[in-house]
């Protein structure tokens, strides 16, 4: 065995033009961040106040920014693939061989679920839910910095795969005997294995301290049904966290024994059972699905009423409903792998299961329409991904609704069909409540709004680029088109695959717009600036603070007697309210311990890819080390000064005052 | 698992969610706890996917030995003695911390400690004797089942005696303060949950596998 293992200057992928260029480009923009970053002094800054920081907002903030880099990561692949498949027609080869094309569609799909998606949730669920609940900050401010870490460290390998090595070509779902060590020997698996793991820990021990901060840490006076409905959609994503990943630890792992320790799980050989893997795999992977829309339909929820200047209609309905979804989301994981041996009955099961969660789904779409009924719906940015979402998820849900009959599903199984579907559903519902979330909170996380005349060429982009990349795809299923092919060879598919490659184009013109959208922001972020803290007219809590909100959040904690407190207060006349004293607030300082242990543990794993076996006891080593650490440091926090806490305040409520008046 | 098992340690009591207006101190000490049981429920549904994964491999023994060829149940009696006797033994422990009476705790706690061990060492001596008699988990899906789940479950006890040796130190070192008995609070909830795992793992693979 040699000292680096597996790893070797082989494992550097120079003889791939495709693969260099792209190591070149970002090689160039990481040296010339590097560089601004000396340049304006700011490592301190980026250290102390950002990587070591244990304040939820930042955090949240630092989530996003991940999140969107992933997007711009996972969006080429998508790019390279709506290419070749637009060139590789009638014969041709196209520019991708099929080991590569294999990859770009497994880390598109692992890429845009676990490192786009989830973070994108996570962070803005990281800025509004200790606001919307009038906490200080979420139950275990350091575990939440760890929780980032990992992440970003499972972000970090899966991005490694790209110049040392490759990544799985097996599909994000990583089926075996396929993904096992005969047919994957390579350490693309297991690159696919460790960066879930990791960035799984991190999401799982999120959902255990909303959990408990939402459980625990509410304002005085705020019962569970008074809690926003955001906060509510997020509660039952975290219930689903809670349940379903242990699911996904425990079948990597067992993946992880199949082929690092010669066990015999999933192995064609020894009374190996591959479907075990597949079941367990859904098992997670469906509640995970529902993990990414709850938190978007809460977006939606809280974005819909806001712009009608209305309630929101049905509040305890929408609970409800959306608890359903939660735990239906449960027992209808089989229906994706219909036509892989289960009895009819089993099958009748799952797909009416299946069916039954278009109804509280169903309910949720009416209560939406019915806060706009009537309403003065004020047609902003927010909005206009509210409406699309309605009508996009709309069509998605009925696709769904038709894959879930057993007969059908046995015709459009693995056809392009089902691709369409779940991308509808994802991108126009999840993917459209993020960014829908993104333009509603952005004043609030960063002080100042965004541009609405790029954010609506970006919305109008994005709509058209998704019907136009994704309609043909229904009627590709239709025709036949299987999921995963990197060549055709009918000419009767070829117009729909190149309206698809255009609609891509047309959503990277979407994308293009909303990074010009926070540049332009960010140079008239004088003229854009919000002073109030309260730039929508909001009805929650997370708009009685200042945008930015105060490091501390809440300088008195308010007392809740409504659903829509923010609304309540504003009425009575309690907002924006001046006090003379005030208490000293008890401050958790920051800390180097969650990058530390995750960085450790981000070796760990990057070890066990590369059988660097001394390596991998240095990472774990370490990772416990710095964690116990981290449990014997005594100065640990601080307190905020009433004067300091008075001067804050009193800045913002002289500001808000002026702009009410204004 | 070793590091997700200490992760919820205590150390997150500093919550800036002190509300002095209306009462003086959030107790953080129920939210760790609170907390530490969410994570349990979580590390519950990781041992249920072993089991589900053994139910559905344990008949899968490709020729080879089944459980009623290897399992000894005297042995295994002894073991599970051990570590049910360690929770009564962490019990006391924690009936001493309450009470702050410190000598106590630490003979309590090196008494489960030694409970633990041997449970750990009589688990470690049957892997052993399979793996050399030809029975290793590479053998058959129902033996890397087997190997898969009890050493799960062997790997969170290893876990947690590391994490009592340290609990220990910081006893000697600090005494029986809010912050360590809040964490012997939670290593006494892992153990007994650890306890309440076995109770399974004995009836599922050892009781039903020798029948």
């Amino acid at each position: 065995m040699s000292f680096l293992g597996k790893l070797s200057i082989e494992a550097v992928p120079y003889h791939d033009p495709i693969i260099m260029t792209t190591l070149t480009v970002v090689a160039i923009l990481g040296i010339t961040l590097a560089v601004l970053i000396t340049k304006y002094d700011k490592w301190g800054v980026l250290w102390n106040d950002w990587i070591t920081s244990i304040d939820h907002k930042r955090l949240g903030v630092m989530y996003i920014i991940l999140a969107l880099i992933m997007l711009l990561r996972g969006f080429a692949d998508a790019i390279m693939m709506r290419s070749q498949l637009a060139l590789a027609t009638n014969g041709a080869e196209g520019y991708l061989p099929p080991e590569h094309y294999d990859q770009i569609f497994t880390a598109h799909g692992v890429i845009m679920i676990i490192f786009m998606a989830m973070p994108f949730m996570i962070g803005l669920m990281n800025i509004i839910v200790p606001l919307q609940v009038g906490a200080r900050d979420v139950a275990f401010p350091f575990l939440n910095n760890l929780s980032f870490w990992m992440t970003a460290g499972g972000a970090i390998l899966i991005n490694l795969s790209l110049g040392l090595g490759e990544f799985a070509q097996t599909g994000w779902v990583a089926y075996p005997p396929l993904s096992g060590l005969q047919y994957s020997p390579g350490v693309g698996v297991d690159y696919y294995i460790w960066a879930l793991q990791i960035s799984g820990l991190g999401t799982l021990l999120t959902a255990v301290n909303f959990l408990v901060t939402v459980f625990k840490m509410r304002a005085p006076g705020m019962k569970l049904m008074q809690m926003p409905i955001f906060t509510w959609t997020c509660t039952w994503a975290n219930i689903l966290i809670a349940a379903s990943f242990p699911i996904l630890t425990a079948v990597l792992a067992m993946l992880t024994l199949d082929r690092y320790l010669d066990f015999h799980f999933f192995t064609n050989e020894a009374g190996g059972n591959s479907m075990m893997y597949i079941n367990l795999f859904w098992a997670w992977g469906h509640p995970e699905v529902y993990i990414l829309v709850l938190p978007a339909f809460g977006i939606f929820s809280e974005i819909i009423s806001t712009f009608t200047a209305k309630r929101l209609f049905g509040y305890k309905s929408m609970v409800y409903a959306s608890g359903a979804i939660a735990i239906l989301g449960f027992i209808v994981w089989l229906h994706h792998f219909f036509t892989m041996g289960s009895s009819a009955n089993v099958n009748a099961f799952f797909g009416i299961m299946t069916m039954i969660i278009a109804v509280p789904t169903g309910v949720k779409l009416f209560n939406w329409i019915f806060t706009i009924y009537r309403g003065r719906l004020i047609i902003g940015t927010p909005i206009l991904w509210s409406i699309g979402f309605i009508v996009t998820f709309t069509i998605g849900g009925m696709t769904g609704v038709l894959l879930a009959i057993p007969g059908a599903d046995y015709v459009l199984h693995n056809s392009l069909f089902l691709i369409a579907h779940f991308h509808n559903t994802i991108i126009g519902g999840a993917v459209f409540g993020y960014l829908a979330g993104f333009v509603y909170w952005f004043p609030k996380a960063m002080g100042f709004k965004l541009d609405e005349q790029w954010g609506k060429r970006a919305f109008w982009c994005w709509q058209i680029g998704f019907l136009l990349a994704f309609m043909p795809l229904y009627v590709l299923g239709f025709l036949g088109m299987t999921r995963r092919l990197n060549s055709t060879n009918n000419p009767d598919w070829n117009i729909w695959l190149y309206i698809a490659a255009f609609g891509a184009v047309v959503i990277a013109f979407g994308i293009l717009f909303q990074l010009i959208q926070l540049v332009v922001s960010f140079m008239n972020r004088e003229a854009l600036d919000d002073k109030t803290g309260d730039p929508w007219n909001g009805h929650t809590l997370e708009w009685s603070t200042a945008s930015p909100p105060q490091f501390y959040n809440f300088a008195k904690i308010p007392h809740v007697s409504d659903i829509d407190t923010w609304t309540d207060m504003k009425e009575k006349g309690e907002a924006y309210q001046e006090y003379d004293k005030y208490a000293p607030i008890h401050m958790p300082k920051n800390t180097p311990a969650g990058v530390l242990i995750s960085g450790s543990l981000t070796v760990f794993c990057f070890a066990m890819i590369w059988h660097i076996w001394w390596l991998a006891i240095v990472g774990l080593v370490g990772g416990i080390g710095f964690y116990i650490m981290r449990c014997y440091t005594k100065d640990v926090d601080y307190y905020v000064q009433p004067d300091e806490i008075k001067r804050i305040e009193d800045e913002h409520i002289n500001n808000a005052s002026k702009e009410v008046q204004a | 698992m070793s590091s997700n098992a200490a992760s919820l340690n205590p150390n997150d009591d500093v919550n800036g969610h002190d509300d002095s207006h209306d009462h003086e101190h959030h107790d953080t000490s129920g939210d760790t706890i609170f907390g530490f049981w969410l994570y349990l429920m979580t590390d519950c549904l990781l041992f249920a996917s072993f089991f589900a994964t053994y139910a559905v491999l344990f008949m899968n023994t490709a020729g080879g030995v089944s459980g009623k060829d290897i399992f000894e149940l005297d042995f295994v009696a002894v073991e599970t003695a051990a570590l049910l006797l360690s929770s009564i033994t962490f019990g006391f422990a924690m009936i001493a911390a309450h009470a702050q009476k410190q000598a106590k705790t630490l003979l309590w706690l090196g008494v489960t400690f030694a409970f633990g061990a041997a449970f750990i060492g009589m688990e470690i001596y049957e892997f052993h004797h399979l793996i050399v008699n030809g029975n290793g988990p590479g053998e058959s899906a129902f033996l890397s089942a087997f190997f898969a789940l009890v050493g799960l479950h062997g790997l969170h006890v290893t876990a947690g005696l590391i994490w009592m040796t340290i609990l220990i130190i910081e006893i000697l070192r600090r005494g029986l303060g809010n912050q360590t008995v809040t964490r012997l609070s939670c290593l006494s909830l892992f153990w007994h949950f650890l306890d309440i795992v076995w109770i399974c793992v004995f009836t599922v693979v050892y009781l039903i596998g020798a029948m």
